[in-house]
């Protein structure tokens, strides 16, 4: 599980390098994301551009992510390609995070 | 469960003018096994030339399905035998999904309501999201307990090709 943590003005930007967020490294996803976004800033933004499939553990693993961060920072979402668009709409999941199209367009929204 | 297999694939499955043959194959159960089980399913399917959209609900149903298997009716501590049987008819495509694990608590499928997300976001549900998405995306669900095997079937609509 590769992920990569690019710091902006106000913004962090997590990548995922990898193809799949499923069951067999839902656990590791969540404990690497709570390593790189405990301090981080107010605005997280998980950069899912390169993720082609996500499960339902994969998808509790994301909101796990986003709960871990508490009240100081708030997780929004990037680049959903269409089958994991698709898991986010079914549970309504997409209503809880705010979606961007691209990590370079939520870093131009919160950095102006 | 060979005579299984066979009572399950003399169902009528429907001709299919896409060159049907019921596909089967067994593997393992583990984690990265049902990446690799997923990923030749798929393969299996690509002559079929569906768009994304069907592959993508494909592969989400068969994960869900799968990864209850390996966590529920074998656990951490059991493994045994998947077997993945698919017929192919003009409008749908039929999966049967069989293992040897532990049956289903009360002998039947979860009803896999939406979790409620209308709460506080410490109480955000990280769980229960795939029996809702199995039920979402198939028809015909069923699920037998037959001997010492699970038998959980169902139908996933394609649009048809001329």
């Amino acid at each position: 599980m590769d992920l990569t943590s690019t710091q902006f003005d106000k913004v962090q930007v997590v990548t995922v390098n990898a193809a799949r967020i499923d069951a067999a490294v839902a656990i590791r996803f969540k404990d690497i994301m709570r390593g790189m976004t405990e301090f981080g800033p107010e605005r997280i933004v998980l950069d899912l551009s390169q993720v082609e499939f996500v499960d339902s553990s994969g998808l509790g693993a994301i909101v796990a992510s986003m709960k871990q961060l508490g009240s100081s920072s708030k997780l929004d979402l990037a680049g959903l390609t269409p089958t994991v668009d698709k898991v986010f709409r079914l549970t309504r999941m997409d209503t809880i995070f705010a979606i961007h199209d691209s990590a370079d367009a939520a870093v131009a929204e919160y950095t102006h | 469960m060979a005579r299984l297999n066979r009572a399950i694939s003399d169902q009528p499955g429907g001709g299919s003018p896409r060159g049907s043959n019921d596909i089967r194959f067994s593997f393992p159960s583990g984690e990265f096994a049902v990446r690799t089980a997923l990923a030749t399913v798929l393969c299996g399917l690509r002559h079929l030339a569906l768009s994304q959209e069907e592959y993508g609900t494909i592969e989400l149903v068969l994960a869900e399905v799968l990864n209850n298997v390996v966590e529920h009716a074998y656990g951490p501590n059991e493994t045994g035998r998947i077997e993945i049987i698919f017929v192919n008819a003009a409008d749908h495509l039929k999966f049967s999904i069989i293992d040897e694990g532990v049956e289903m608590p009360s002998g039947e499928t979860p009803m896999g309501k939406c979790a409620d997300i209308d709460v506080p976001l410490e109480d955000m549900p990280e769980g229960g999201f795939g029996w809702f998405l199995i039920r979402d995306l198939t028809k015909d669900l069923t699920y037998r307990r037959v001997g010492s095997s699970n038998i959980l079937s169902f139908r996933i609509n394609i649009a048809t090709q001329d």
